[in-house]
């Protein structure tokens, strides 16, 4: 059976290791830190944090104390801030081990889509593309395919590039791919999901 | 010198023109320049460019200028949650220069630090670098992007003593200082101006410097997304 969302969260937090400090994307990516269990990861904001702690109980709701998905969220006893221009300093200098985002389409060469569909209403890249290209590691948590039934993990991107050769490993609901020199490897496959049907379902060279 | 003033129009007397580029704090709608922009709905100064992460919402933040159009063009890395901002855009009305959240900082620190342009890998193979100047360093290309030079900063702190010097809270602090860092000329708002000597030096966030005019208000601080948890049973 392919995974669920909180199943590819699950398994994106095993990419995560002790001392690491790491950006989650919006959606899928921040069920992760559900799933981080004992290991000491530090969560960064990119609006200004490092240290983020859950949502506030009911009534400690501060406006001075959002996410970057400005949601209202609490603070640790490690926590700093800092302003916009140090948080992306900290991104862009590879000071941040890990990022873990979606994405709409995938390429066997690590090019990544996921800010916009051209004809479509436009909103911005707020800091995915400062992401993709500082991070010391980006992993993409998506669907296999859209509601088609078409893959979108693909041997060339044709939406509009969020980052050029920049994905080191897709988590999707069929299993565990990373991008390699030639193409794409199996990793692992979701329970009860065989290679022939991971591999059916991409577009993408597996090696 | 005077920089404390008794209310943002005040404040903001004699610096605001049309069609000039005025840099804001904030994210979202936390930390933003509530008080001044309001002033600058009053005023009628219009064909405004503004260098902003965001625009707001309809009704709050940056949004307010759009539903007196006084807003031509927005330097932004991402400008959803507002309805009039994308029903303008569409219609053509407003033009769009889309910039990585980083970038767009690291344009407004550079501007107020004197540096005209600075390489950085992001966006390289995206729209983003289309038409710019791309550089390899060590083996890795890089797109050449420019700093940004406001006509006028408009930003908010938490606190600020009589000479400026300011302090943030939190992730209201987000745009701020750079944005404040890039104008010729600054106006910050905060919630409460404090006595010269009351701050401890070793922790201004911002100093006084770069605050040329300093105004004291209440602040509305709408929260865009509330979310909440339920108290653990104990």
């Amino acid at each position: 059976m392919p995974w669920d969302r909180n199943q590819m969260a699950e398994r994106a937090a095993r990419e995560l290791e002790d001392g690491m400090y790491v950006n989650l994307g919006i959606g899928i990516p921040t069920l992760v830190a559900n799933y981080v269990g004992d290991k000491d990861i530090t969560l960064q904001s990119e609006n200004g944090m490092l240290g983020m702690g859950p949502f506030p109980i009911e009534g400690t709701e501060d406006p001075d104390l959002i996410n970057a998905g400005k949601q209202t969220i609490t603070e640790m006893d490690r926590t700093a801030y800092f302003d916009s221009s140090q948080s992306f300093g900290m991104i862009r200098g590879g000071k941040i081990a890990a990022a873990i985002l979606g994405a709409m389409e995938v390429a066997e060469n690590g090019d990544l889509a996921n800010w916009m569909i051209p004809g479509k209403l436009v909103k911005g890249m707020g800091g995915a593309m400062d992401l993709v290209a500082g991070v010391g590691r980006v992993i993409v948590v998506m669907d296999h395919t859209n509601k088609h039934g078409a893959s979108k993990v693909l041997k060339d991107c044709t939406l509009p590039l969020t980052g050029k050769g920049v994905v080191d490993l897709i988590i999707s609901n069929l299993g565990v791919l990373e991008v390699v020199k030639g193409g794409l490897r199996i990793v692992e496959t979701a329970p009860d999901v065989s290679e022939d049907e991971l591999r059916a379902a991409t577009e993408a060279t597996i090696i | 010198m005077k920089k404390i003033y008794s209310n943002a129009t005040e404040a903001l007397d004699g610096l605001l023109r049309d069609d000039m580029l005025i840099a804001a704090g904030g994210f979202g709608l936390c930390g933003i320049p509530e008080l001044l922009l309001e002033a600058i709905k009053q005023s009628g100064v219009k064909n405004l460019t503004f260098a902003s992460n965001n625009a707001g919402v309809d009704d709050f933040g940056i949004g307010i200028l759009l539903q007196t159009r006084q807003v031509s063009k927005m330097m932004s890395s991402y400008v959803g949650e507002n309805d009039e901002f994308m029903r303008q855009y569409l219609a053509g009305e407003l033009e769009i220069e889309f910039n990585p959240q980083g970038t767009l900082a690291e344009r407004m620190r550079a501007g107020g630090c004197g540096i005209p342009g600075f390489y950085t890998k992001t966006g390289v193979g995206t729209q983003v670098a289309e038409g710019k100047e791309l550089k390899d360093f060590n083996g890795e290309t890089y797109v050449l992007e420019e700093g940004i030079f406001a006509d006028l900063s408009i930003v908010k702190a938490w606190k600020a003593d009589e000479t400026g010097n300011a302090i943030f809270r939190k992730t209201a602090r987000n745009f701020n200082p750079p944005a404040a860092m890039c104008g010729k000329i600054c106006v910050m708002e905060v919630e409460e101006i404090v006595p010269v000597g009351s701050l401890d030096p070793d922790h201004i966030h911002l100093p006084g410097i770069y605050v040329n005019r300093l105004i004291q208000g209440d602040h509305e601080k709408r929260i865009e997304q509330r979310t909440v948890r339920q108290k653990e049973s104990a």
